[in-house]
């Protein structure tokens, strides 16, 4: 009696994770932000003392996996061309082909074929694509459409280009 | 009003239970296949010239292990599956030639044979070639990609089935 209540229990459990991981896999998953370099979009009050307690959760989108179809402003979760174990939350500030300028270097460059240049909305405190070059959109794991958590910040993530850039 | 849906549905209760039920268990079957598929095996079909003569030209089906790419278990010689870095809507199928770290020398352009140029991997990079020097888009030509992008490992080969077998040390 009691083992068959423990199989059922352990087959339910089972299910429920193999569909969650599904679902997240494919379609929408939630994920915690980590750090301050997308203040003042997420994590605004980062470096105080409740910083693990108020970390931003958002809602992350799979669909645009589909097609790899993105534009500007748009944030995406991307594993780190440096180390595949890491995710990165930036936001998309040129697509492939464009030639593009960054802020404080007047070098241009032209994304190449495929890639997208992403920059953090804190520029002061930002590890993207200025210390590591474009990335492939083939490491883009999501799209961030919405902040879930705390309470007082739900709501949708607006797509606002990088202030300050220049496209040619 | 709902209450009245509710009734006049009694009858045909039994008959929506089950075909809820069998909805959810070809549910559940689709999310053992995502996962098997992402996680564990998968299987590759590649056409092409650029493996040649360790792959042929004709379609080829394969079997890949997802489990030791995600484990950074990838070393030089293996053939790797990767999302091509110039669409990422794309796969390759192409031989792991440099880690990061690495330096290495390759010929720019195989039909004049005389100009070597040398690199070292970078951090988080791989540099992969096709075995055909002379027909395949590769490192040569986009340059070492990141790790992130390979998919899996080539390890045996199903069809066609005079050819079946283990494919890995190849």
């Amino acid at each position: 009696m009691a083992t068959s209540f423990l199989w059922n229990y352990t087959k339910k459990f089972v299910t429920a994770s193999i569909i969650t991981v599904t679902v997240s896999d494919r379609y929408v998953t939630v994920i915690p932000v980590r750090g301050d370099s997308m203040s003042p979009t997420f994590n605004p009050k980062s470096g105080s003392l409740m910083e693990d307690v108020f970390d931003d959760y958002v809602l992350v989108e799979k669909f645009c996996l589909g097609k790899y179809k993105f534009s500007h402003g748009d944030v995406v979760v991307f594993r780190s061309p440096l180390n595949h174990k890491e995710t990165h939350i930036k936001r998309i500030a040129a697509l492939p082909g464009e030639w593009f300028s960054t802020y404080h270097n007047s070098d241009v460059v032209q994304i190449p074929l495929g890639h997208c240049w992403v920059e953090g909305d804190n520029t002061a405190s930002s590890m993207d694509s200025k210390s590591f070059g474009p990335i492939p959109l083939g490491l883009i794991r999501g799209r961030v459409t919405h902040v879930v958590w705390p309470p007082p910040r739900i709501g949708a993530v607006k797509s606002i280009p990088p202030q300050g850039l220049a496209f040619f | 009003m709902v209450v009245t849906i509710f009734r006049n549905l009694g009858p045909y209760v039994p008959a929506i239970k089950a075909a809820w039920g069998k909805t959810f268990l070809i549910f559940k079957g689709f999310c053992f296949l995502h996962i098997t598929s992402t996680y564990v095996i998968s299987s590759v079909v590649t056409s092409g010239p650029s493996m040649l003569p360790t792959i042929e030209l004709r379609p080829n089906v394969f079997l890949m292990d997802k489990i030791s790419t995600r484990f950074g278990k990838v070393s030089r010689g293996d053939i790797v599956v990767l999302r091509n870095p110039q669409d990422p809507r794309r796969f390759m199928t192409k031989r792991v030639v440099g880690l990061e770290g690495d330096s290495v020398t390759y010929i720019s352009n195989p039909d004049n044979n005389d100009k070597f140029e040398t690199i070292v991997v970078p951090k988080g990079g791989v540099w992969v070639e096709g075995d055909n020097k002379y027909k395949s888009n590769d490192s040569r030509n986009f340059g070492p990609i990141s790790y992130g992008l390979i998919q899996g490992k080539m390890f045996w080969k199903i069809l066609p089935f005079n050819d079946i077998g283990p494919f890995w040390n190849k």
